[in-house]
């Protein structure tokens, strides 16, 4: 017969191991991230709401524009009336915490993983393991590791996060037009260059997706972190759960949604670069236009060279 | 004579894991199918050998998949070679460091790419002005570079444009700015003009050819066009299957291809472009002199069938054409010796370097050949009007030499 190999007891080991050999690691990084949550959580709710809400709808208006601006104002002041702003503010700190962490560890890895075949090929089984585990399965070590309440929520939803960051950015890199790097190395320019003056602002589009990924995927992972006693609207669903309260569920899913829809939408303006490009653009042609009695007289007479391919 | 800017010797690149093995099959002998098929590893270039002058536009030219794109990219160590060595400036690339290669590819070889390859998100100056911000120049140098290779390609006035403003023969011209920008010695042009439809493909070769006239730079023009070979390149190395199957002039290789491959290509070329009338140069049969006796000139032109004969004066120019009526008439009248009054301006000549397609019209309207002349006026031959129709009319066969 086929012996019985006690992995899920080498597991426990190694975590015992772990508890026993640098338990002041573990507690390091929970007191960062506790401070990092309640610094946030103190700022966004210590306001009154309409402090927050009219900073939320500028951003809409400035990064997306007027319909978005509408939905964000609306949906806070709802949020608000269902007296869930606590809540929301709580666990959008909880979400923005966790998607920054995880966006600062999961894009340089993708940088690295793009050029590096080898960190590519280790990586990658790694990622997939981390997408596919059931979320529960986490939460285990992270209860030994960080006890309950916020942080073993966030360290939760950073693991969950990684995944699309890393393959998202690596992919981008990977797309970058070859002949525009080989450009760049051709004219000299040192690996670090190439990085910065051209791979990572060309995949750009595709590292901000990742990043928008990043931010719902820490959005889903609220319910969970509630379940581990972190306070937010996780903890309102999970308490209307056990208690089979409809009414208080709908309303803490809805705040969730709400708030999913806002950051989606806004985070979704970084993918499409269409609001720095178009402040960009803006800014170059009030420039040229400024330019342009000057710059008439030799366009009046277009040179031989330029002539045929202008139109 | 200086030595060459750019040599190449044995330059070999084999893609693929086993490459010692598929080195030693090449090496041997073996095409490139075989050593795929024993190796898995693919010889994309073998044992290519040249070298190319001062100043030189020197055509790489071949179809996809013959290695050509890889020849260039060897180059400048953009693909590492499996064997052989490139010199620029008499250093050997494949000796460099990393750092060092950079510097080398910062001041001495720039580089144009089929697709652009320009950065979208900087400004046409700016791309422009890349090799001097890579090697670290003052803000004010590198805007006065730029202005510069911006102005050459006629561009100075989008310099404030993006790229994806630009339509595609202009993105090119920015292609072209960024390597004149960089002021290097060594350009290499990947397939620069194939992406561009034909008009404007023919304005970015006539951009070329006057930058060339005036910057005299060192080229290595890639290409699978033969009639862009033919017409911009000084020297035009046929690249077949990663292997150099000819190289020289165009009409060289026109008049005397090296096998079918190349004959092939060269039955697509217009021939009447690239032939001139040098190529097409005989020794003129018959030629007079001034004093020359009249009754002796109208021996000779019986004897060769002829109506008229090149009258030349001491310096070898044409002095005019002696007919044959009115050499009967001097004969008659009794003048000994050949002078003015016998002469008629009954001829046409052309320079040495100018294609058939400018004097195929003149051809055959007098009554003795067209004559070619060197820059001093003097005869160098004729050009009989067989001659013409037999080089545009022949199917181009293997070693045949005109």
């Amino acid at each position: 017969m086929i012996p019985h190999i006690p992995l899920g007891q080498w597991v426990a080991d190694l975590i015992d191991w772990l508890l026993d050999a640098v338990p002041w690691l573990f507690d390091a990084i929970s007191a960062v991230m506790q401070v990092l949550v309640d610094g946030l959580t103190d700022a966004l709710v210590s306001p009154p709401p309409v402090v927050w809400i009219v900073v939320f709808t500028v951003f809409a208006l400035l990064l997306r524009g007027p319909w978005l601006a509408l939905y964000t104002l609306l949906a806070f002041l709802l949020v608000v009336s269902l007296e869930l702003w606590v809540e929301t503010m709580q666990t959008l700190a909880l979400v923005l915490v966790a998607a920054v962490i995880a966006a600062a560890i999961s894009v340089p890895l993708g940088v690295l993983a793009a050029r590096h075949r080898a960190v590519s090929v280790v990586v990658r089984p790694v990622l997939d393991s981390m997408q596919t585990t059931p979320v529960f399965v986490y939460l285990i070590p992270a209860v030994f590791f960080f006890g309950v309440g916020v942080v073993p929520g966030v360290v939760a939803t950073i693991l969950f996060a990684i995944p699309p960051g890393v393959r998202l950015t690596e992919l981008g890199i990977r797309q970058v037009d070859r002949e525009v790097v080989e450009a760049a190395q051709a004219f000299g320019a040192r690996p670090g260059q190439v990085l910065r003056e051209v791979q990572l602002p060309l995949a750009l589009p595709a590292i901000m997706a990742g990043v928008n990924q990043v931010i719902m995927l820490a959005l889903s992972m609220v319910v969970t972190a509630g379940l581990l006693g972190a306070a937010g609207l996780g903890a309102v669903v999970v308490r209307a759960v056990t208690q089979l309260d409809v009414a208080s569920g709908f309303e803490g899913g809805l705040a969730v949604v709400l708030l999913a829809v806002f950051l989606d939408r806004l985070t979704g303006a970084f993918g499409q670069r269409s609001v720095l490009s178009r402040l960009r653009q803006a800014r170059g042609r009030r420039g040229r236009q400024q330019e342009a009695p000057a710059a008439d007289a030799p366009v009046g007479a277009p040179s031989p060279v330029g002539a045929r391919s202008v139109s | 004579m200086a030595p060459p800017v750019l040599r190449v010797t044995g330059l070999t690149k084999v893609f693929g894991a086993r490459e010692q093995e598929a080195l030693r099959l090449a090496a041997d002998g073996h095409g490139r199918d075989e050593i795929l098929r024993r190796t898995g590893a693919t010889l994309a270039v073998h044992d290519v050998s040249f070298a190319v002058e001062r100043g030189e536009l020197f055509v790489v030219m071949g179809l996809s998949g013959s290695g050509k794109s890889t020849l260039v990219r060897l180059l400048n160590r953009l693909i590492e070679p499996s064997a052989g060595t490139v010199e620029v400036d008499g250093r050997d690339l494949r000796a460099l460091d990393d750092a060092t290669l950079r510097t080398v590819r910062n001041q001495k070889i720039s580089m144009v790419f089929q697709h652009f390859a320009l950065l979208p998100h900087r400004t046409v100056r700016e791309n422009a002005a890349y090799a001097l911000k890579v090697r670290g120049a003052p803000a004010a140098e590198q805007r006065q570079r730029a202005d510069w290779a911006l102005e050459t390609v006629g561009l100075l006035d989008r310099a404030e444009a993006r790229p994806d403003e630009l339509s595609g023969g202009m993105r090119q011209r920015v292609g072209l700015a960024r390597a004149l920008a960089a002021d290097s010695e060594v350009l290499l042009m990947d397939e620069p003009f194939s992406a561009l439809d034909p008009l404007i493909r023919r304005d970015m070769q006539d951009l070329l050819e006057r930058l060339q006239s005036d910057l005299a730079k060192t080229i290595v023009f890639i290409t699978h066009d033969l009639n862009e070979a033919m017409r911009l390149g000084d020297r035009i190395l046929m690249l077949k299957d990663g292997r150099t199957v000819q190289l020289g002039t165009g009409p060289e290789i026109i008049s005397a291809p090296a096998d079918d491959y190349v004959a092939d290509f060269t039955s697509d070329v217009d021939r009447t472009r690239v032939l001139t009338a040098g190529d097409l140069l005989r020794e003129p049969r018959l030629t007079a002199r001034l004093g020359d006796r009249p009754g002796d000139v109208l021996r000779a032109l019986g004897g060769a069938e002829a109506n008229g004969v090149y009258v030349l004066d001491g310096h070898q120019r044409v002095a005019g054409v002696a007919r044959d009526d009115l050499l009967a008439r001097a004969v008659q009248e009794g003048r000994t010796a050949i002078g003015p009054r016998e002469l008629v301006p009954d001829f046409t000549t052309i320079g040495a370097d100018r294609p058939v397609v400018e004097f195929v019209h003149l051809v055959g309207r007098h009554p003795v050949p067209l004559g070619v002349l060197d820059g001093d006026g003097r005869l160098l031959g004729v050009v009989p009007r067989a001659a013409v129709l037999d080089a545009l009319s022949a199917v181009p066969v293997r070693g045949r030499r005109s």
